[in-house]
């Protein structure tokens, strides 16, 4: 057991523990918080993976920027003494077993799958790359939906603005 | 290159080897990630506690006083004295608080802090860790402490600690797009995010020199927006004592309080020491190009020097903004954010794009 192979296992408990406190917790802004805390272990997955832009991307849009929202959201409209209360039995058993059937179905589909060890070394993900690329027009370019999403962006600004001033 | 004299690279690669040849590949390198992990603990407490005293000898200065003079020379040892009274105090548990999250909040917004300062060069060959995405990394770790600040409004069941909370959630949510935004003008100078080759493509000269008009712009929107990231005066409205107590951390005692107290000095170091890295050189020793001869005498001067020199001007600046200027408002505050810091900012932005198009900087 090598400390690579450690590391992965650690972010991946921490990732399963901390998704199963997220949906059971009954406190709100605790449920947002190991939420964060899932979070912040996929980002330390993707810098295990080597992968730092994703792990940074990762942390400052869904650690940083989406579960501050959350957060915030929270921090305005419930009260610390909030608590939901303990569901019934049947629905409790229902979502249960939902829940197992989806996980055993894709560890079904996993154990199945038989994964192909590719022999080509990595391809060099540094931020000059991702940045040529992502505004080359030409082959493997992405120019086009990178300007289908500021277009789309503008307009949810755009709303956003318009809900924020109406009536005045 | 003359800046090359005091490399530290071989130091840290002959311990490497050192415990690479001594012990298995596993326990070499759990050694070195612990061996890394204590330098950054034992230089965190240092750097902080040394800027607790500078920060109280900086405002009686401003003020006219002589601030701590009894604790040692100077009163040198008077922060590790405040220190462990803050360790001996009582922990305060309130009974209606959220204890868990109450517990967990200020270790995220230390751990936050903690990550951020990794990844500083502090001088040749002296760097942790050296990512393809440097400055990025240094973002978007630091942009996690919020939700520590936040977690420790709500979970105290305070209102004046609630109020501190959403105060100071705002205030980071809004001002890290300026500290981005400026310290993009810079990367787009560098055409780099990783700080050991930023800190190389400035050997000729610094880029608020080379970068002129849109880099000292960038520069000064960068120290506003890094002293309301650090919820400092005058943007300290989180904790506006006049109103709020305390803000977000009224209802912390003893080491918790010390925590975030701490995390509020290393974020101000952070921020000083990014502004150094990126505007000012980082170690790299002042160049003026075509004087060989002075340059030669700057390259005599250790970059670690120069480095902490240079963080140590910026952290005055800070210091002497937060003395100076009266609290702003709230909505004073965003505004300065939304209709003055930002409209400049992406102005900038498009104005390096051409000066860098056009090869209008000096090279």
């Amino acid at each position: 057991m090598t400390a690579y192979k450690i590391m992965f296992y650690l972010f991946a408990a921490m990732i399963i523990v901390f998704s199963i406190l997220t949906v059971t917790s009954r406190r709100i802004l605790r449920a947002a918080v190991f939420l964060l805390f899932v979070l912040i272990s996929t980002a330390g997955l993707y810098f295990w993976l080597d992968y730092q832009f994703m792990a940074g991307v990762q942390l400052a849009l869904y650690a940083g920027g989406i579960v501050v929202l959350i957060i915030f959201s929270i921090l305005l409209t419930s009260h610390i003494d909030q608590k939901f209360s303990q569901p019934h039995w049947s629905k409790r058993i229902m979502a249960a077993t939902a829940a197992l059937s989806g996980m055993a179905l894709c560890l079904l589909l996993f154990l199945q799958h038989t994964f192909i060890v590719g022999t080509n070394p990595p391809i060099k993900n540094d931020m000059t790359n991702i940045g040529t690329q992502l505004l080359s027009t030409e082959h493997n370019g992405f120019a086009l939906p990178f300007e289908v999403i500021s277009i789309l962006l503008l307009a949810a600004m755009i709303a956003a603005i318009i809900i924020a001033k109406k009536g005045k | 290159m003359g800046y090359q004299k005091y490399d530290l690279a071989p130091l840290t690669h002959s311990i490497d080897q050192f415990l690479y040849s001594h012990l298995s590949s596993t326990w070499a390198f759990l050694a070195e990630m612990t061996l890394i992990g204590v330098v950054f603990l034992i230089f965190y407490a240092v750097i902080g506690l040394y800027l607790v005293l500078a920060e109280r000898k900086v405002c009686a200065f401003m003020q006219n006083r002589i601030g701590p003079n009894r604790v040692g020379w100077f009163g040198v040892i008077q922060t590790i004295a405040d220190l462990f009274k803050l360790l001996l105090k009582e922990l305060i548990t309130i009974r209606k608080a959220d204890k868990l999250l109450f517990n967990i909040a200020p270790f995220i917004v230390i751990i936050a802090s903690f990550l951020g300062i990794a990844a500083i060069p502090f001088a040749m060959g002296l760097h942790a860790i050296d990512f393809n995405i440097g400055i990025f990394y240094i973002m978007a770790v630091s942009s996690v402490g919020v939700v520590g600040i936040l977690i420790a409004g709500w979970s105290s069941n305070n209102k004046y600690s609630l109020i501190g909370a959403m105060r100071s959630g705002a205030q980071i949510v809004s001002y890290e797009l300026s500290v981005g935004l400026s310290l993009l003008v810079i990367v787009i100078y560098s055409g780099t995010l990783q700080l050991s080759t930023l800190v190389e493509s400035q050997a000729d000269a610094w880029w608020i020199i080379k970068g002129h008009i849109p880099a000292i712009l960038a520069f000064f929107v960068f120290v506003t927006a890094g002293t309301a990231e650090t919820n400092r005066g005058p943007f300290d409205l989180a904790e506006a004592e006049s109103e709020l107590t305390a803000g977000f951390h009224t209802e912390y005692s003893g080491i918790k309080f010390a925590f975030f107290f701490l995390a509020e000095y290393m974020n101000m170091f952070l921020v000083a020491s990014v502004a150094a890295t990126v505007f000012l050189g980082g170690w790299m020793p002042l160049h003026i190009p075509g004087m060989e001869g002075f340059n030669n005498a700057m390259d005599f001067i250790p970059p670690i020097v120069w480095y902490f020199g240079k963080t140590a001007f910026v952290i005055f600046l800070m210091m002497w903004i937060k003395w100076t200027f009266p609290r702003l408002r709230i909505d004073q505050l965003l505004n300065l954010e939304w209709k003055y810091l930002l409209p400049i900012n992406l102005v900038n932005i498009v104005v390096v794009a051409l000066i860098v198009l056009m090869g209008w900087y000096i090279k």
